[in-house]
């Protein structure tokens, strides 16, 4: 099996940086990788990097605390930046900021893509990005006390600083959390705040952008603007999303995504966790395809482990990889008819293809939508004859069929044509700018894919096409979604065709394991898009720092680009274009 | 309160087969159960999980439960389905309040039954019972869609048991079970716990 090869930025591009920006840019220490910006000049060398030599995605902004000094580095925040070229990378840059007062320019202007990454940054890790167009919190509410993710702030129910927590194992006498906390709730409030006498403000700090728009008039056509609620509460939202549009009339001047009603603090429970037990944390991101989740998550420990996966395993994973975007897109196609209306019916042929790929999942993995199947270097059982047989017979027989009945329904429908065609254009330019990946990037006619750009697994021995869109807009995402899904049944015929024997993993996996020390960031081609698993090893059995570059967050920032101008009907059917679920977008 | 046996009168013979009598508890339970409207309300995981309990393979339907509202005043079952995260919290408790009597809660899954997997997270709400009274729990993480139905037919087998006679939402002054809505704040702020915050900041101020 061909070992994935990172490409890492050559000593050329390094001496080509520092000559060209001198003492501004040093090579990061071991076992870090990339470059270290100086906070001066980070703006200056990002517009180099993306004009230049064209690192033109911004994949991944997140933070890590170091509150001691690691690898002779003084205690700081660092900024970690991710950018790709249209094929290679990553360059991974660095930015460390004071602990005291983390401050760091904006790249918001360079990379819009960076629009919702840094203030998730700020509202997570409490670092200021200077010359941000709106830096608020974004996850959890304006007013709330502390930065969760610095690793000196603890939670009201906070136990121990590493599972397994010495009350479980070995011994095993826990005592509820409830009964460690003076209120019996998750609850802590700062001292000598009091209820009394407090208003409640979070909901007031909302609505500030949206008045302003609000206040102006067109002078064409002077009536009243109105803001209006959609959500967290709302059939169509696809979950707990809000949203806060202004309008005039019935068209729509601003929309703001209001996103974090599902922040179930999925990084620092994460960064708790033994590296294996945050496996089945992973399946409830996206949970409509929590196979996905799990092999991005292992190919990316499996960066710094450097084990070999045997050949069955990838095969399997393939196998379950396609499966799973398949059922993605088959939902995500049935719910696009549930937000025009068709209300359920589009969406019950899609669940009875979903159930029968559930059952796939059940036999093989023994759960229907959870499965934790992944390990680092394989998979967790092996398919039996009865479950290839049950593959063989989807991939082969049952699932094409089913294609082509969805696109009798949609394709030529002249109504779906109606609703759909020249609404919620996405520009190309606009598109890379933001950062959106997955058949939101692909429907706007730029062929990025994560499985042609950087092959993982071993997607570069099967044929299959990447599908793309001409003009970018609701129209076209769902041919390429249908493109994808026949593209997914070529992968899978190829993958089940040629499924060779042998072992499903390379070693038993142990419980406790460690991983040497490191960076990694593994990416992967979800349904959805670009999912990025970035970790920080000390060293140790938990991740030092773990953040996960989820696509439908990302995705959603360009909301405001694609509904501008459009009416308020349109709004439910460009979100469930763009695809998203909230376990992934709040995490 | 069980319902007494009492001896039915007799029906004539012409009319057997066309009059049926039976006690007014049986007849209104049997009407209330069988057009059970869940409110159409997903919160995380669960929810995927409840849409496929409703689609064909399982079809609820059969026990007159196919119906989903999205307004909680057509609605007589609010199902938990997921996280409840403290910034979701209000908006939850705001939909329990709007729904009429009577009402009932199921917690679906273990995020709803005890925050779960999530518990110690900061800003999970560890378990929708510290707020809302919940009928039935379906454990599972997700629960199957046949242990929700389970669940489903808990509930029928619990409003079977109901008189219509000692019902609380017949009674004056009973009916209103709202909930104070939680506010966020530096945390989530109880209401009904403000003595308790209060006596908690009392040595923390003395020490200063």
């Amino acid at each position: 099996m061909a070992k994935e090869v990172t490409p890492e930025p050559t000593n050329g591009l390094t001496a080509h940086l520092q000559e060209r920006f001198p003492g501004a840019v040093e090579p990061a220490p071991e076992p870090y990788q990339g470059l270290i910006v100086s906070r001066d000049r980070l703006v200056e060398v990002a517009t180099y990097l993306r004009d230049e030599l064209g690192y033109s995605y911004l994949s991944s902004v997140t933070g890590v605390d170091y509150p001691e000094g690691t690898n002779g580095l003084p205690p700081r925040f660092e900024t970690v930046y991710h950018l790709f070229q249209p094929t290679g990378g990553p360059l991974v840059l660095h930015v460390h900021a004071d602990r005291e007062d983390p401050t760091v320019p904006s790249l918001v202007p360079v990379f819009p893509s960076a629009l919702f990454q840094e203030r998730e940054a700020w509202d997570l890790m409490g670092i200021r990005f200077e010359g941000h167009p709106d830096l608020r919190r974004i996850l959890l509410w304006e007013g709330f006390d502390g930065h969760p993710l610095r690793k000196d702030w603890h939670e009201p129910y906070y136990e121990q600083e590493h599972k397994p927590f010495d009350s479980r194992f070995p011994e095993g006498h826990p005592v509820p959390a409830e009964e460690r906390t003076p209120l019996k709730q998750n609850l802590r409030y700062p001292p000598g705040w009091s209820p009394r006498g407090w208003r409640p403000m979070a909901d007031v700090w909302g609505y500030g952008p949206h008045d302003e728009v609000a206040q102006q008039k067109n002078p064409a056509h002077p009536v009243d603007r109105v803001v209006l609620n959609m959500g967290p509460h709302h059939p169509s939202t696809h979950g707990v999303l809000r949203l806060l549009v202004t309008l005039e009339g019935e068209t729509i001047q601003k929309i703001e995504p209001i996103v974090g009603f599902l922040h179930r603090c999925h990084e620092k429970i994460g960064e708790r966790n033994t590296w294996l037990g945050n496996m089945p944390y992973t399946d409830r991101l996206d949970y409509v395809c929590s196979m996905s989740n799990n092999l991005g998550y292992a190919i990316a420990v499996e960066k710094l482990l450097d084990v070999e996966v045997p050949e069955r395993a990838e095969y399997i994973r393939v196998i379950m990889a396609e499966f799973t975007r398949f059922l993605n897109h088959a939902v995500s196609i049935g719910f696009t008819g549930n937000d025009l209306g068709i209300y359920f019916t589009a969406m019950l042929y899609a669940l009875e293809e979903r159930e029968l790929i559930l059952d796939l999942f059940e036999m093989t993995a023994g759960s229907r939508m959870m499965c934790n199947y992944m390990r680092f270097g394989g998979v967790a059982h092996d398919m039996s004859e009865e479950a290839v047989a049950l593959a063989r017979e989807l991939a082969f027989e049952r699932l094409p069929r089913f294609v082509d009945k969805l696109e009798a329904f949609f394709t030529d429908n002249e109504l779906f044509r109606a609703r759909t065609i020249g609404v919620g254009v996405l520009p190309p330019d606009v598109a890379v700018a933001y950062g959106c990946t997955g058949p939101l990037l692909r429907g706007s006619g730029v062929p990025y894919d994560v499985r042609r750009a950087e092959p993982y697994s071993i997607y570069s021995e099967f044929d299959f096409d990447i599908v793309t869109g001409t003009n970018g807009d609701v129209y076209d995402r769902y041919l390429v979604r249908v493109g994808e899904m026949r593209q997914s049944l070529r992968i899978l015929q190829q993958a089940l065709n040629r499924l060779p024997g042998g072992p499903v993993i390379a070693s038993k996996p142990k419980a406790t394991l460690k991983v040497p020390p490191g960076e990694a960031y593994g990416r992967i081609e979800a349904p959805k898009g670009e999912l990025g698993y970035y970790i920080v090893s000390d060293g140790g059995t938990n991740p030092y720092r773990y953040h996960v570059r989820a696509p439908s967050f990302i995705n959603l920032a360009v909301m405001n680009e694609l509904c501008r101008g459009h009416l308020i009907a349109d709004v439910v059917i460009i979100l469930a274009s763009i695809d998203i679920t909230m376990g992934e977008v709040d995490r | 309160m069980p319902p007494r046996k009492r001896q039915l009168p007799e029906i004539p013979p012409e009319l057997v087969g066309t009059v049926h009598i039976t006690p007014i508890d049986a007849i209104y339970n049997w009407a209330r159960k069988r057009s059970l409207w869940p409110i159409f309300f997903g919160l995380a995981c669960c929810a995927f999980e409840m849409i496929g309990t409703f689609a064909s393979r399982f079809d609820p339907s059969r026990f007159g439960m196919e119906i989903m509202r999205a307004s909680p005043r057509q609605a007589d079952l609010m199902i938990i389905n997921g996280t409840v995260t403290k910034k979701m919290l209000p908006q939850v408790i705001r939909l329990y309040n709007q729904m009429p009597e009577p009402k009932y809660v199921l917690a679906m899954g273990a995020c709803a039954i005890s925050g779960g997997p999530f518990k110690e997270g900061y800003n999970v709400v560890s378990g929708i019972d510290k707020f809302l009274p919940v009928d039935v729990y379906v454990p599972g993480c997700p629960p199957r869609p046949e242990a929700l139905l389970h669940g489903f037919l808990t509930i029928h087998a619990k409003m079977e048991r109901e008189s219509i006679r000692d019902l609380r939402w017949y009674r004056k002054g009973e009916a209103d079970r709202s909930i104070p809505v939680p506010e966020l704040g530096p945390d989530l702020v109880d209401w009904r716990l403000t003595e308790q915050i209060e006596a908690l900041q009392q040595p923390a101020a003395s020490n200063q």
